[in-house]
């Protein structure tokens, strides 16, 4: 258990902050293998959302020095930084990571989307060969608790998603959204998502622009609108009543200036501007004309807070679940410790018995099948009868501080090989590749 | 007769000016629908105080306390026409309470009808004094409008969800309210100041534009004018909105407060 998480999310750092931390898609790879490379750090995942950044790892002495890659990483300054941060080792951090991804922790409970953001972060640091054995048990462990609390707790269903948040908002400011036009910008799943929203509640018309063309083709494609080059965006915004905008600009894409043209083109008529990007795109000094209202994600939290009452009661009954998997994967880690020395304990008396059963045979002359069976059994039996008590005491020893003692003492008295329980604490290792990091 | 049935009608309008100042700080339904049924009733006894005021024969709206009660009721038939449309009581903040004040002075005594006996059009007049207070009415709920408007636009900008949030209706439904209102009012206001022209041209042979109610109702047209233009040009709404309709509310009520100092608008001989 030699787990270590650090991290910010929505409640322990302002948007501001989270800004300054937050790692585009693109990097992330490097920076997983960066953190793979750190000093005492043996596997990292790293959990990049609008929401969070956090660092998950499996260290080697269970104190790595995990602030201090951060500071290099983003070079911030520890009073900068610390503030902000929260960590959690051992059963902390494991009990974290399953709220993580059962959207206990998420701005809006029960969203779906964190548990999908959980495993693109596993597969990227795991394509770069920065997860092993411990981390790949944690995870799978991660998404079978998220699995069951989706399942057992009604904590996920009718989900307020930022979507459904959004559009309640655009009906505060325009009544009926019948005949509204939607904007997107920057094609993302959380914007789809939210246009998809809209249009359900009667948005009529939708335009899609993006960077990359071709991407903005296709979600227009996809809801029957217009996609608009992103050279033409401050011409054509005007024409929205509502711009959802979410791309991964490290500027303001939208600015004072461009609300006033936007709002004297309209004639006035109010905007709503959803932006869900981290760092935002619309720069809050809009937000201030008269006309322009802007929600970001923190503003949307607020939004949806009063929503979660009733999910409350959901998410205890989460707790509960997420406490009692919590118990279970520390057991079962442990257990594990001493799998590998049961194993091959039994795996030493087989050879044992199969080399004793050979060399008899020679002298017993043919068998008839049911004679075969009954020596089978005979010499099985006597093996397990013998085996039954020393590997139900390493069983239980295991979740007791002794177990390392006991399995040292077994693994001496009957001089087991050392190597083979590398390879079988680490099952998911044969079939990952794991290379070996400096 | 006409006096207690006004009395009864204020009775009623008291529980939904209750409302109006509790509206604003929790949202009840129970409370908004006792408002509404409370206001029918109002307007029940106030239709019946109005038609004993025509039976009794004269042109009678031509008295000051007469001519509230008349315009009060106006309001109050416009909260009910907004809220038949757009099924919202919030107007009734700003509605009932100028409704109350109305209805509580024209209820404090009765004044004698005077002016009608030097006034020879007297149809002109009656039209004059309908058209006029219809315009009123417009204005006051564009008014309150255009403050709600306000109200709102402050609550989403502030971002924390409150219950006035939900009491108050969509952000583009009170802009329609107001703008609407404004609409309708304008061509009642304008055809309300002619007719006003012409019985005052019939009466006296001319138009004395230095006459304080005169040059108050001109100056509260052209703010009203004004009004109905930026916000037709280039959709004036929000903070500056709410100025001109608080400075047109303004000149409105000087051009009301002016039948005491003018000397062709009055209503009691002197």
């Amino acid at each position: 258990m030699r787990f270590q998480l650090i991290g910010v999310n929505h409640k322990s750092a302002p948007l501001e902050v989270r800004e300054r931390m937050a790692i585009p898609e693109s990097r992330l790879p490097d920076t997983c293998r960066e953190l793979a490379a750190y000093p005492g750090i043996e596997e990292g995942i790293v959990i990049s959302t609008c929401n969070r950044v956090e660092i998950v790892t499996h260290t080697s002495n269970g104190t790595a020095d995990l602030r201090g890659f951060l500071r290099d990483h983003f070079h911030l300054e520890t009073k900068e930084l610390d503030p902000h941060l929260y960590e959690f080792r051992g059963k902390d951090a494991v009990r974290h990571l399953f709220r993580v991804a059962s959207s206990l922790d998420s701005m809006v409970i029960g969203e779906a989307q964190i548990l999908g953001q959980v495993k693109e972060a596993y597969a990227t640091a795991r394509a770069v060969g920065a997860v092993g054995g411990q981390l790949d048990q944690l995870f799978s462990r991660a998404f079978a608790v998220a699995k069951r609390v989706r399942g057992e707790t009604a904590v996920g269903s009718s989900s307020v998603s930022i979507a459904s948040v959004a559009v309640e908002l655009a009906e505060r400011i325009f009544g009926t959204l019948e005949g509204k036009t939607v904007f997107i910008v920057g094609a993302g799943k959380m914007s789809e998502l939210a246009a998809r929203h809209l249009m359900a509640h009667g948005c009529a018309a939708i335009f899609v622009s993006n960077r990359t063309f071709e991407r903005a083709v296709g979600l227009a494609e996809k809801f029957n609108g217009k996609a608009i080059k992103f050279d033409d965006l401050y011409n054509s915004c005007d024409r929205a009543d509502i711009v959802i905008t979410s791309t991964g600009s490290p500027h303001a894409i939208f600015r004072r200036e461009h609300g006033e043209q936007f709002l004297a083109r309209r004639k006035n008529r109010p905007m709503f501007f959803i932006d869900i990007a981290v760092p935002r795109d619309v720069s809050p000094e809009m937000g201030k004309l008269d006309g322009i209202f802007i929600y970001d994600l923190d503003d949307l939290q607020g939004a949806v807070s009063s929503h979660v009452a009733d999910r409350r009661k959901e998410a205890e009954r989460a707790e509960v679940i997420i406490t009692g998997e919590v118990e279970r994967f520390e057991a079962r880690l442990q257990t594990l410790d001493v799998v590998p020395t049961i194993v091959s304990l039994q795996d030493h008396l087989e050879t044992i018995r199969q080399a004793e059963i050979d060399r008899v045979r020679g002298r017993m002359g043919r068998l008839t099948p049911e004679q075969e069976m009954a020596i089978e059994a005979l010499t099985r039996g006597i093996i397990n009868k013998v085996m039954h008590t020393p590997i139900t005491t390493l069983k239980s020893a295991a979740k007791e501080s002794e177990a390392t003692t006991i399995v040292g003492v077994v693994r001496r008295l009957f001089n087991l090989p050392e190597k083979e329980k590398e390879s079988l604490s680490r099952p998911a290792a044969k079939e990952t590749e794991v290379g070996p990091r400096e | 007769m006409s006096l207690l049935w006004l009395r009864f009608a204020l009775g009623a309008y008291f529980i939904s000016l209750i409302y109006a100042f509790v509206a604003l700080t929790r949202t009840s339904d129970l409370f908004s629908r006792i408002a509404l049924h409370a206001a029918s009733l109002g307007m029940v006894f106030h239709f019946v105080s109005l038609t004993e005021l025509f039976l009794s024969g004269h042109v009678v709206w031509a008295s000051v306390h007469n001519g509230e009660s008349l315009l009060a009721f106006l309001s109050m038939s416009f909260f009910m026409l907004i809220y038949a449309i757009y099924q919202t009581t919030s107007p009734g903040v700003v509605v009932f309470p100028v409704v109350f004040f109305l209805t509580f002075v024209a209820a404090v005594d009765e004044q004698p009808v005077l002016l009608t006996q030097y006034v020879s059009s007297k149809g002109w007049l009656a039209a004059h004094i309908f058209l006029i207070f219809i315009g009123y009415a417009a204005l006051l709920v564009s008014f309150g409008a255009s403050l709600l408007y306000l109200l709102q636009e402050r609550r989403l900008k502030a971002k924390k969800p409150t219950s006035l949030i939900s009491f108050l209706p969509a952000l583009e439904v009170i802009d329609q309210i107001g703008y609407r209102s404004l609409l309708l009012g304008f061509p009642f206001m304008t055809l309300g100041l002619l007719t006003g022209s012409v019985v005052a041209i019939s009466t006296y042979g001319h138009l004395d534009f230095l006459d304080p109610k005169i040059l108050l109702s001109v100056l509260m047209w052209a703010v009203y004018m004004l009004m109905v233009f930026t916000r037709w040009n280039s959709g004036w709404r929000g903070r500056r909105a709410a100025f001109l309709a608080t400075f047109a509310f303004v000149a409105a009520l000087a051009a009301w407060a002016a039948n005491y100092f003018s000397t062709i608008h009055r209503f009691a001989a002197s």
